[in-house]
């Protein structure tokens, strides 16, 4: 089975390589006028400019692959017959493997709460375009689903638990609860929603979970919120899909696909923690994957995909720990670490200490040596660093079980720049309000924050009662991005971009009505209520150190996934929790049949009832003949009296 | 159809129906109340099930170990609470934190209309404390909640005890689906009102409250919990709420169910469950729990701090520990575990509480009257729409002078308007009545309803002046009663007990009520039929059933401070008894009233 899917791939690949040349070389004078179009960013002209815009991009990557495979000149790839053979040279000689790169890193974080804060992130890079059948480390399952689709960018989460942000702080990668999916897709994807519809059923199948729940009416295209993360200029939002699935249940059978999806699966190295009964046996668990082109090197002339799985995990104090402030990796995980992964090319993990520069607060055992800081989330942090491939960490006994040792019991409070919350206000089934409640900590800053608010058609929203107010004061977005929802076709999107005032709370309120669905259209429980997904806050938050901008420096992995375009700012995405609605639901019991049925009868019988009780009769004569009628009708025109 | 429709036999139908209408009303009146009275006789009702299945199959254990501790911890909580003079609010922040929970608080106010003098306040101010217990791996998009009030005096300090006990041991569980929410309320209902208004950002009621910071999620299910010694015997359990509305039956067996696994004593209005139902003794026994059921649906107060969530479909029920049973002693341990237990459960539930009966009577705990079975009480005492038909017959028979409808527009405009005097003059004018008379402000407020009430009925001499026929009153009649069936059924399908009550003195007062009766003797008999003398007897009649007879003196201050509670229950509550009786009840008497007087 396997097999016979590998050899469709391989056709299916060369066959579209082939396609590509041809339709690059009949474009080949054409290519300056698209090239203009392309510069106007006129995307509504028609099937045909599109098409026309769309190629250049396919050629100019054709021509990366060609200098990277051979060194051949870009005019090379106008004649057929050279290439397919170079196609299958690539295929099948071992030499011109691509090269490809695993990095494994685990942080850990003592969070004040008393709370541990444990993320993995594991790093695949692969100096390809996916026009190979020969997968060495990155795997294969995505990277069909990567060129068969087109997909330029793909972002995927599942999320057990809301991340307690006014506890905790911030998360390195954060994730709304259920499962996220955001896709960019290359412009050269003509038919975007029907990709879309067969993306998400394939990954449904990838990942064992409820992918296939995602339609047109949980669907959107937001404008602004979802940027491109890897490199490439192009944001025209209509190769953007965004879905959430806030009901998803995240449990063993996700993490198994994706623990598979490692090189060494949990075989070896960091991923030997991963154990099921231990990882669900915590306040927060979010899993993701996220796949995106970087650049090859400073210069970025070449680009290479990244595929970058992470998991965060929050272990609690009072259920993991009993309430005692001691953690170490068998604790935590129930597994010590032995080796590292014999694929990986840095194994390290992180271990912040920068709350415990003396170790006042909680000591570390076995000691390093080893010190590393990074700029993270606006805050620059000090790590001990314990890196696995060297044969000295395991020390004497082959093994490490890092271990954490609180010596004071008190936790300091903890003031996020940016949170958010939001709920439902109001009683009752007929109407309701969506509050969303923004805050900005920052005592002297104000900063832009970008909202997406997306709710299903069955709540409908009363768009003109939405006000935004800060400090009691109307707050007018400068940006108001709205979408009005279509019955059981797609649901409201409303993006926003509002100005925080400096240590300030600001309030965005919607009315709501609720819809009375169909009767088919109700869930098995329909008296649960239904899920409204997270709305997310996208800002760049003041930094209170300089960022590093420099993104080909070698960084840790946890702190260099987003971008980082200025020194004075970092970005931050923050999801607030889904909302639980109830909606006007029908007793689906016999009593409610009963009634419903005992009704109508009334109702029928009423009517009849009523009518012959007010109605009064009389005995009326029998009607005159037609010759009668007629003479009275003359004698009525000569003004006699009737017969 | 056929029957109706035939001239002939429809005359005949109907000279039957008018011949007969006296003793056809008598007979279903009669019937109504005896069905009534049949309810609670055991072999006619049901015996209570579990209906949701989530709560009824599973099976949870219960562990809770540190009821000593919980109770030091009151102990400690009541050493605060003296000290502070009120409720200890950064004791219980810090005592919550230690606990693990995210603790908030919530400022609030409340400037009553009157001063009430039941509870001796007037001007309110208080602060709710609750923490809240975030369930690992839940989205904060549900939760329950565990209430007690923080009462002056040494009232309630081992529930706070118990419900920070609780808390305790709930953090250390892994099992949590939905957050759960541990609130200490100031000032009984008011703070409840503050916080379930500011958790929901609405305000009904005009009152001051802080916006609250923590939420978990829409709410499935509430407890509130009052415990005011160390050993219980017994645990009551309160389920009418605001304006009659009752909890979820599912609720109440979950509490019986679990009284009964742990083996707690449980009651209902205060009543033991009896095994005899056969006897004599034993059946009274149930009329009385009936009864006092139906008298306090029938107030639409809140009869515990969990009234109020019943407004906001929030199913919740107050747990009250007595301590009057000498023969079985429990300690707090077994009530956290039965707490413990019940909670487990509904942390199980996977849809709101909504497979049993939200509208029912309970004789006892084990047996419940669904409203299948008590409406038809109501429906029989509701023939007098029989009298209406037989005035419509004869009012349908031509005559000469037959008044137009708007004849009587007068009567219903003028009772009306007296019924909005008696809603808003005794607070309207609640100052001037203390400046000129020697009374407090509350006295003035029921005494002034007290005289509008009274003066209303001096008001029908002086609105006949249309055309005061034969065919008049009959009109007027007739409009009345289609007025009283409409307002007793629609009041009767959403509080069945005010419903019923109200149909037990007004219908035999609508049904008899003619011109032509002697004056003084119907006059009286119409006054003691009326909805202020109902009320007067209700509340003998409730003291009678509570074991605790009045005399005449203290029933009339009893009766007084009704009223005053009633309308102050209306403006803090949103409780629509009053209003009720007011603008729509009173007035619809003052019809019949009308046309005992019509010339």
């Amino acid at each position: 089975m396997a097999a016979h899917r590998c050899s469709y791939i391989a056709v299916l690949l060369s066959f579209c390589g082939l396609s590509l040349f041809i339709v690059a070389g009949s474009q080949k004078t054409t290519l300056p006028v698209g090239e203009h179009a392309a510069a106007n960013g006129n995307p509504q002209t028609g099937t045909e400019t599109a098409e026309q815009t769309t190629e250049p991009p396919a050629v100019e990557e054709e021509l990366w692959e060609a200098t990277e495979v051979e060194g051949a000149t870009p005019d090379d790839a106008a004649t057929d017959t050279p290439d397919t053979s170079t196609q299958e040279s690539v295929v099948l000689s071992p030499v011109a493997q691509p090269k490809d790169d695993f990095q494994e890193e685990l942080v850990i974080r003592p969070l004040p709460s008393g709370d541990i804060y444990a993320s993995f992130q594991f790093r695949t890079l692969w100096e390809t375009d996916f026009r190979v059948s020969h997968y060495r480390l990155f795997p294969k399952s995505l990277g069909q689903v990567i060129s068969k689709f087109s997909v330029r960018e793909l972002h995927i989460s599942f999320t057990q638990g809301y991340w307690r942000t006014m506890q905790w702080g911030q998360p390195f990668q954060s994730s709304p609860p259920g499962a996220e999916l955001w896709v960019w897709f290359q412009d050269s994807v003509t038919d975007v929603d029907s990709t879309w519809k067969e993306l998400t059923n394939v990954l449904s199948g990838i990942f064992c979970a409820s992918l296939n729940f995602i339609d047109s009416t949980n669907t959107v295209q937001p404008s602004a919120s979802f940027k491109p993360l890897g490199i490439g200029n192009v944001t025209d939002h209509r190769f953007l899909r965004y879905a959430t699935l806030p009901r998803e249940i995240v449990c063993t059978e996700n993490l198994t696909p994706w623990k598979k999806l490692l090189p060494c699966g949990s075989k070896a190295g960091l991923a030997v923690l991963l154990k099921s009964e231990k990882l669900f046996y915590s306040s927060f668990h979010s899993q993701a994957v996220h796949i995106r082109p970087v650049c090859r090197d400073q210069d970025c002339k070449t680009t290479s995909w990244e595929l970058r799985q992470t998991l965060n995990v929050v272990f609690d104090l009072h259920t993991c720990a009993q309430g005692k402030r001691e953690w170490s990796l068998f604790k935590m995980f129930s597994r010590t670490l032995t080796e590292a992964c014999p694929l990986a090319s840095s194994s390290k993990i992180y271990i912040d200490i920068t709350d415990n520069p003396q170790g006042e607060q909680f000591e570390l055992s076995p000691a390093t040596s080893l010190l590393s800081q990074a700029v993270v989330l606006g805050d620059r942090r000090t790590f001990s660093v314990y890196d696995l491939t060297q044969r000295i960490t395991f020390g004497t006994v082959h093994s490490l079980n890092l271990l954490i040792r609180w010596k004071s019991s008190e936790g300091h409070t903890l003031r996020p720049l940016l949170h958010a919350e939001r709920y439902v206000a109001g009683y009752g089934l007929h109407v309701g309000e969506i509050h969303t409640v923004m805050y900005n900590n920052h005592p002297y800053r104000s900063f832009p924050v970008m909202l997406l608010e997306l709710v299903p058609w069955y709540l409908r929203l009363y768009i003109h009662t939405l006000t935004v107010t800060s400090k009691g004061k109307e707050n007018t977005p400068s940006y108001i991005h709205y979408q009005p929802s279509k019955d059981r076709v797609r649901p409201h999107l409303l993006e926003m971009l509002v100005q925080l005032p400096p240590n300030s709370v600001t309030e965005v309120t919607m009315q709501f009505e609720r819809a009375l669905l169909k009767w088919t259209e109700y869930t098995p429980d329909p008296n649960h209520g239904f899920y409204v997904g997270s709305s997310v806050i996208s800002s760049l938050v003041p930094s209170i150190v300089a960022m590093d901008t420099n993104i080909t420096l070698e960084q840790p992995l946890f702190s260099s996934f987003f971008p980082c375009k200025e020194e004075s700012s970092f970005f931050v995405r923050v999801y607030t929790e889904p909302l639980l609605v109830n909606l006007p639901t029908p007793d689906f019991s016999m009593p409610y049949n009963v009634i419903c049925l005992t009704c109508t009868v009334v109702a029928v019988g009423y009517g009849s009832l009523y009518n012959l009780l007010t109605r009064s009769f009389q005995i009326e004569e029998p009607s005159p003949g037609l010759a009668k009628r007629i003479a009275n009708i003359i004698r009525k025109m000569r003004g006699v009296p009737p017969l | 159809m056929g029957l109706l429709s035939d001239p002939n036999r429809r005359r005949a139908l109907i000279s039957l129906l008018t011949r007969l209408n006296a003793p056809i009303c008598v007979v279903c009146y009669m019937a109504g109340v005896a069905w009534f009275m049949g309810l609670a006789f055991e072999p006619f009702t049901l015996r209570t099930y579990m209906s949701e299945n989530a709560m009824g199959s599973t099976m949870v254990e219960e562990r809770f170990p540190a009821g000593e501790r919980a109770l030091a911890t009151g102990r400690e909580f009541s050493a605060h609470k003296k000290k502070v003079g009120g409720m200890p609010v950064d004791w219980l922040v810090k005592t919550m934190q230690d606990r693990g929970l995210e603790v908030f608080t919530q400022r609030f106010s409340r400037t009553l209309p009157f001063p009430d003098e039941n509870k001796e306040r007037y001007m309110v101010k208080g602060t709710n404390v609750y923490g809240i217990l975030r369930a690992p791996r839940a989205p904060r998009t549900e939760a329950l909640v565990l209430s007690a009030p923080c009462t002056p005096g040494d009232h309630n300090n081992q529930a706070v005890g118990l419900l920070l006990g609780l808390a305790q041991y709930f953090r250390n569980q892994i099992y949590w689906a939905k957050d759960i929410i541990f609130l200490v309320n100031e000032h009984d209902l008011i703070g409840m009102q503050a916080w379930l208004e500011g958790y929901h950002h609405t305000n009904t009621t005009g009152m001051n409250w802080s916006p609250l910071q923590g939420r978990g999620g829409s709410i499935q299910a509430a407890l509130s919990l009052e415990l005011s010694s160390d050993v219980i015997t017994s645990l009551d359990l309160v389920l009418e709420g605001l304006n009659g509305q009752l909890p979820n039956l599912d609720l109440a067996n979950l509490f019986y169910a679990f009284c009964q696994k742990i083996g707690v004593v449980c009651t209902i209005q205060g009543k033991l469950q009896r095994n005899d139902w056969d006897s004599v003794s034993g059946y009274s026994h149930s009329v009385q729990t009936l009864m006092l059921m139906v008298m306090k649906q029938a107030s639409g107060r809140p009869w515990g701090d969990h009234g109020l969530f019943l407004r906001y479909h929030i199913e919740a029920a107050t747990i009250k520990g007595i301590n009057s049973f000498r023969q079985f002693k429990r300690d707090a341990t077994t009530i956290g575990r039965l707490l413990e237990g019940m909670y487990r459960k509904l942390n199980n539930l996977l849809e709101r509480l909504h497979q049993s009966y939200f509208f029912y009577l309970m004789p006892s705990l084990s047996h419940f009257v669904s409203i299948g079975y008590y409406m038809p009480a109501f429906c029989l005492l509701a023939v007098i729409l029989l009298q209406a038909l037989d005035l419509w017959v004869q009012i349908a028979t031509p005559q000469e002078s037959s008044p137009g409808v708007l004849s009587v527009l007068t009567p219903l405009v003028i009772s009306h308007l007296t019924g909005v005097a008696l809603y808003t003059l005794p607070t309207r004018f609640q100052e001037m009545a203390v400046e000129h008379f020697p009374v407090s402000e509350t006295e003035a407020v029921v005494l002034t309803a007290i005289a509008v009430y009274t003066a209303g009925l001096a008001l029908p001499h002086n609105t006949h002046r249309c055309l005061g026929t034969e065919q008049g009153w009959k009109v007027l009649k007739l409009v009345a009663l289609l007025y009283l069936a409409v307002l007793l059924g629609c009041t009767a399908l959403i509080n069945f007990s005010l419903g019923y009550i109200l149909a037990l003195t007004l219908v035999p007062a609508a049904a008899f009520v003619t011109p032509n009766l002697p004056k003084v003797l119907s006059a009286f008999i119409m006054v003691i039929l009326s909805p202020a003398c109902t009320l007067l007897y209700s509340v003998f009649f409730f003291q009678e059933l509570q074991e605790a007879p009045v005399s005449f003196q203290d029933g009339w201050l009893l009766y007084l401070s009704v009223i005053s509670q009633g309308i102050l229950d209306h403006f803090l509550y949103g409780s629509l008894v009053y209003p009720l009786i007011a603008l729509l009840v009173y007035p619809c008497w003052l019809l019949f009233w009308n046309i005992l007087f019509w010339k």
